[in-house]
């Protein structure tokens, strides 16, 4: 935004298909994923362990199923900083019903209902009242995650039925969790939704040029809110998620989870920016996360020590192309 | 006639007000002149740092790192303070003030010559920050009795009545003033805020320019921490955790927008004390304190959905394009 117009190379050809694969951002963060994994391995013994591996995917099943919602929101030119905020809100609710005697299903409507009314709540400031998302998912943060103060103070919600864990703490077959089941639905609907539908190439268009969506016919505005919907809802499952694995409720469920769950987004590749990006890439990037985090954790690293290589990491995935590009731009006068 | 009285600020003044009539109608002593620079006391923190986003936010930036910076700064002279007791205050200062810039440097860096967008910065060096202090404190605790009494004295000792504390913000809020409304750089940053292309026109490098607000309002954030761990005589991890989003909210119920270009320093004075006001008067009317959280996210929904209505009518930009609309 700050320069004066650029000229633009334009290549005499294209690259074949294979070649732009080979070189695409998931390939690199393929090799990325496949180099720690080694890493790790060697680092530590107990890393290459089934069992080991199923209680990691726990570091980032969660996050990664709000990340699919919030790719296509980023991609589309908003962003949603309340996620955190909202799985507060939702377990809240959650908890709240349960002392009013609710069922397991009843707990996961509620959850999920609270997400998307989140969601919806959001959508509205920023399509109807045509507010800049940064702002309005900041307020939200502080609303949604105050909520829950007010309803809980200090104290938290326990007690929840035994039937209820199966989602967080439940297993499909052998090491297979119901997180990673849930994680690998979400990836694939979301991975179809943008790549093989009308709507993925809506999103798309909105993020690289929203004037020119318009003109195309697309209703912008209703697209923004569906996608705001849609991260609501994620939120929402997420929180039936995680309250489910941990068993309870506190006010400060969740914390900082919102900077995890855009550096996922923003690590698989997808253009902070908006325009461009892909479901695949967020899923590896997931990995990444996860086996960067597990692979620490084995090696008793704390968890805010944890939190400088995911700073690290994020500004890391954005600057260093960017000086790649700067590098050659001076090599080739 | 409008640009005599700025609408924006008359009406949050007038809120202000009107809250301070309220809560005096039950408990007439907290509108009693010592109380009243207790609350802004109390507020002062805020203010400085609310004046240093001010600036970055003016420029179509955003600063998420401050409170962070604030922490490790603190941590940092607390344990310098431990180290060699005997360091005077002025050099503390000055490390304070030094290390905060360093720290809104790197950010500035990052956003001016790698053109990464200031969020994803600053979200990122947010979190290096905090895991920094941890770190270098290994999680330990600086507390009252290992600081010198110099130290922990400092921003209480009184000077014409009102502690030095909030003589720091008064002094930023009167220097903010001077250096927005008289200086080549307070002019700059509305250009490049306003509008970047016709900034680079006009002979202004729209990146430098942002990367010494990042260095202003990191210097504020250092300065702030030290006065912080110095008032409360301790320093640990996660000090003033999630005070960024405060200090943003302090701006953006001060009307300053978020898209650049528009704000003054009163207005950001003036949100602050608004969130100050709040604050100090919750545990007086009785509220519980966790309503804290829930009431500055409703302040900032407001206020954001207030301006854009306002900022609506008055046609700033006249060739807006539609992309802006959207």
């Amino acid at each position: 935004m700050t320069t004066a117009p650029q000229t633009r190379h334009v290549p005499d050809r294209l690259n074949s298909r294979a070649a732009r694969i080979f070189k695409s951002w998931e390939a690199l963060l393929l090799a990325v994923a496949i180099a720690i994994f080694v890493i790790n391995s060697f680092a530590s013994p107990y890393f290459l362990s089934a069992w080991n591996l199923s209680d990691a995917t726990f570091n980032f099943t969660e996050k990664a199923m709000i990340a699919f919602a919030m790719a296509l929101l980023i991609i589309s030119g908003e962003i949603d900083l309340s996620v955190a905020s909202i799985i507060a809100l939702a377990s809240t609710a959650m908890g709240l019903a349960l002392q009013y005697g609710a069922g397991t299903p009843e707990l996961v409507i509620i959850g999920l209902t609270v997400g998307v009314l989140c969601g919806a709540f959001n959508g509205f400031f920023v399509t109807v009242l045509g507010l800049p998302s940064i702002v309005v998912t900041i307020g939200t943060m502080s609303l949604f995650r105050g909520i829950s103060f007010i309803i809980l103070g200090d104290d938290a919600f326990r007690g929840y039925p035994a039937s209820f864990s199966w989602f967080g703490q439940g297993y499909i077959y052998w090491v297979f969790t119901v997180e990673m089941l849930l994680f690998v639905i979400i990836a694939v609907i979301y991975g179809v939704l943008l790549h093989k539908t009308n709507f993925g190439r809506a999103v798309y268009a909105i993020g690289n040029n929203p004037t020119g969506a318009m003109f195309s016919g697309i209703r912008v505005a209703r697209v923004k809110f569906i996608l705001f919907l849609l991260t609501g809802l994620m939120s929402g499952v997420a929180a039936v998620c995680l309250t489910s694995r941990l068993g309870s409720t506190r006010p400060s469920i969740a914390t900082g989870m919102e900077l995890e769950v855009v550096t996922m987004v923003v690590l698989g590749g997808v253009n902070i920016l908006g325009g461009s990006g892909t479901i695949p890439g967020v899923v590896i990037a997931a990995f990444v996360m996860g086996l960067v985090t597990f692979g620490l954790g084995l090696l008793n690293v704390p968890g805010i020590v944890m939190s400088i290589f995911i700073g690290l990491l994020l500004i890391g995935v954005i600057a260093l192309p960017r000086l790649w590009a700067m590098a050659a731009a001076r090599r080739t006068p | 006639m409008s640009r005599l009285i700025p609408v924006r600020e008359t009406i949050l003044a007038a809120a202000i007000l009107v809250l301070l009539l309220l809560i005096s109608s039950r408990f007439a002593g907290f509108i009693a002149p010592s109380n009243l620079a207790n609350v802004f006391n109390d507020t002062a923190p805020l203010i400085i740092l609310a004046l240093g986003q001010m600036v970055v936010i003016l420029t179509r930036c955003i600063d998420l790192s401050v409170a962070a910076n604030l922490a490790l700064t603190g941590m940092v002279v607390a344990m310098i303070n431990v180290a060699m007791p005997g360091l005077p205050i002025p050099v503390i200062l000055a490390v304070a003030v030094l290390l905060g810039a360093v720290m809104g440097a790197v950010n500035g860096i990052l956003v001016w010559k790698l053109s990464i967008p200031p969020i994803v910065v600053t979200l990122g060096t947010m979190t290096i920050f905090r895991g920094i202090i941890f770190l270098i404190s290994d999680g330990k605790w600086v507390n009252s009795h290992e600081m010198s009494p110099a130290f922990t004295a400092f921003p209480r000792m009184e000077l014409l009545g009102l502690p030095v504390l909030s003589w720091a913000a008064i002094i930023t809020i009167i220097l903010f003033g001077i250096m927005m409304a008289r200086t080549q750089f307070g002019r700059s940053i509305f250009a490049v805020g306003g509008n970047p292309h016709a900034a680079v026109y006009t002979g202004i490098d729209v990146g430098r320019t942002q990367f010494w607000a990042f260095v202003v309002s990191g210097a504020l954030a250092g300065l702030t921490g030290y006065l912080w761990v110095s008032r409360f005589a301790v320093a640990y991890v996660d000090i003033a955790g999630g005070f960024e989003l405060e200090v943003v909210a302090a701006c953006v119920i001060g009307g300053i927008s978020i898209a650049g270009g528009i704000g003054s320093v009163g207005g950001a004075v003036l949100g602050a004390i608004f969130l100050g006001v709040v604050k100090n008067a919750l545990p007086v009317v009785n509220i519980s304190p966790f309503w804290q959280l829930a009431i500055s996210g409703s302040a900032i929904l407001i206020a954001v959905a207030f301006n854009s209505r306002s900022g609506r009518t008055k046609g700033r930009i006249i060739l807006k394009s539609a992309e802006a609309t959207q």
